[in-house]
């Protein structure tokens, strides 16, 4: 169990500066859609909701893991939607269809 | 029937897929041309390693999953379909949601173990809940002002940083005692009550002009809070994709204070919009030129190069595609136009570059504030259309003002300077502009929106459109 929380501390340090790393290049051009990506990505916290809910071990958890995947998931939709959304309206100047 | 090893195993190597696919997905986003793909594989790798975990052997009950899964995908997707002026209260409830989400995970993991919860698992279970109910409530206040269902002037009162700050630390030591003795059960519920309440006073003393960098702050703790859940199901991709959501919200938090000149300290306590505009001038009544839109579209038409800054005001007149109709005129007249963007012009960071996308304008004529500044010196006009302070040369000049050191956009270094506004009114700090003043400066009073539509009349010749 110590080990674990070890391996996941590594885990968590070399993730943030792998974060920090990739996101300092991100151009301010793109920070909104950045931050509506990263909120989609975070959704993932869905996996953990997912397995309290379908595990049923109390009706107390499966209820707040079924109401946790309402919100990830809306999370997960919403924010991949906005983001393809924005990002297909930045175009480059040049020759223009209208 | 698969063995439960097999099944493990799959559902970690969709993990590693989706780990790899969302590093990828934040890596593309560096460049627009390459940032579409990015949201592509940040798709692919969330769809593997929901499939993958829908696998767990432990799943007995498919129904509510379903069910839950639909009525989410329900949710989302008008949430994802809003308009882009409304993208920033869409972001903070979004963030309000994956803390609700967290906060809730982590209430069910406490009663599931209680009450013999191992020390370091009770403190990131902490950790995760405490974030996740301030980010929760916090969120939807952010998302309130900016919806303007809650008032968004500042509420202020003596004493309210120690009220704040002591509300946050009660939970703090809550959660320390639940740490030595986890068999405390009914000490629980106080840290989320607890972080729930700071998370709504957090949020009262700050102002609309704040909202960028709180919406990055709360973006962070929202990550943060994912990776703390991470620990504590011992998830691997849900660290990782909380850190990286963590380092994210963090940048652009910095970023935010920097452009605002605000302290460090400043943003980790969640302390804006503490500075009361000092005394806001009263009425000035220094001379100021006035021009009318004819005049104005005969310096434009006139100039090699020009450059717009766009502020807020223009969207709240939703004058962005008038702009874009000045930009096609002045363009097509051989004028060299492009767009000055301050890093807080918007509502959230990066705001004004969506807006202004939205409304055609290429994002190749957009600078960031340190390249527009070293253009402003050989620039005939420089056009200031809704924004206030971040013009402000008192943010250079003058020491005793409130907005000193915070960089700006130098249009007065551009030959001319148009601004086009309302009336004298000071801007969100309720501070003088001394541009306005200056000898080049034209002030063009009235709407953005239609104002800018007079002049692209003036330049395209006067016929009606």
């Amino acid at each position: 169990m110590k080990l674990d929380f070890l391996t996941s501390l590594y885990v968590f340090m070399l993730a943030g500066f792998i974060g920090f790393e990739v996101i300092r290049r991100v151009s301010p051009l793109l920070h909104t859609p950045l931050m509506s990506l990263t909120n989609a990505l975070d959704a993932i916290a869905v996996v953990g909701a997912i397995i309290l809910a379908g595990e049923h071990k109390t009706n107390f958890s499966a209820i707040l893991g079924t109401i946790a995947i309402v919100a990830a998931t809306s999370n997960i939709v919403g924010g991949f939607l906005i983001t393809d959304r924005m990002l297909k309206m930045f175009k480059v100047s040049g020759p223009k269809k209208s | 029937m698969m063995s439960e090893f097999a099944s493990t195993q799959i559902i970690e190597v969709t993990y590693l897929i989706a780990t790899v696919l969302f590093i990828l997905s934040l890596k593309w986003m560096s460049s627009p041309a390459t940032a579409r793909r990015g949201v592509w594989a940040g798709e692919f790798g969330m769809l593997l390693a929901v499939a993958g975990t829908l696998l767990h052997r432990g799943i007995i009950d498919y129904k509510w999953l379903a069910a839950a899964l639909v009525l989410g995908t329900i949710i989302g997707v008008p949430l994802g379909k809003v308009a882009m002026t409304a993208v920033p209260q869409r972001t903070a409830l979004s963030h309000a949601f994956g803390a609700l989400c967290v906060t809730l995970v982590g209430t069910a993991e406490f009663y599931l173990r209680a009450p013999s919860v191992p020390p370091f698992m009770m403190a990131v279970l902490g950790m995760e809940v405490i974030l996740g109910s301030l980010t929760f409530t916090g969120s939807l206040m952010a998302a309130g002002k900016l919806q303007e269902i809650l008032p968004q002037r500042p509420i202020t009162y003596k004493g309210q940083n120690l009220v704040n700050l002591g509300v946050l630390a009660i939970a703090v030591i809550v959660a320390i005692i639940l740490v030595l003795h986890p068999e405390r059960v009914y000490l629980y519920p106080l840290i989320v009550i607890l972080p729930l309440t700071f998370g709504v006073l957090m949020i009262i003393p700050i102002g609309g002009a704040d909202m960028p960098t709180v919406i990055s702050l709360l973006n962070s703790y929202a990550g943060l809070s994912a990776a703390a859940m991470g620990f504590v199901l011992d998830n691997k991709l849900l660290i990782i994709a909380g850190a990286l959501d963590g380092a994210s919200g963090f940048i652009l938090s910095v970023n935010m204070s920097k452009a605002m000149n605000r302290s460090f300290s400043n943003v980790l306590f969640g302390a804006f919009g503490q500075e009361q505009a000092s005394a806001a001038a009263g009425a000035e009544t220094r001379a100021v030129r006035s021009a009318s839109a004819e005049e104005a579209a005969a310096i434009l038409g006139a100039a090699n190069k020009v450059i717009i800054v766009p502020g807020y005001g223009m969207a709240v007149s939703q004058a962005q595609h008038k702009v874009r109709e000045l930009y096609d005129a002045l363009t097509k007249r051989g004028v060299d136009v492009r767009f000055g963007i301050h890093p807080v012009a918007g509502r959230m960071p990066g705001h004004m570059n969506v807006l202004l996308a939205e409304a055609d304008i290429p994002y190749d004529k957009l600078m960031e504030m340190d390249d527009a500044n070293g253009d402003f010196a050989q620039t005939d006009v420089a056009l200031v259309i809704g924004a206030n302070d971040v013009t402000n040369p008192a943010a250079r000049t003058d020491a005793s003002s409130p907005i000193y050191g915070m960089p700006i956009l130098d249009v007065d270094k551009a030959r001319t300077v148009m601004v086009i506004k309302r009336g004298m009114s000071a801007g969100f700090a309720g501070i003088d502009n001394p541009l306005y003043y200056s000898d080049k400066t034209l002030m063009l009073f009235g709407d953005a929106k239609s104002f800018v539509g007079s002049i692209v009349r003036e330049v395209t010749g006067g016929s009606g459109h």
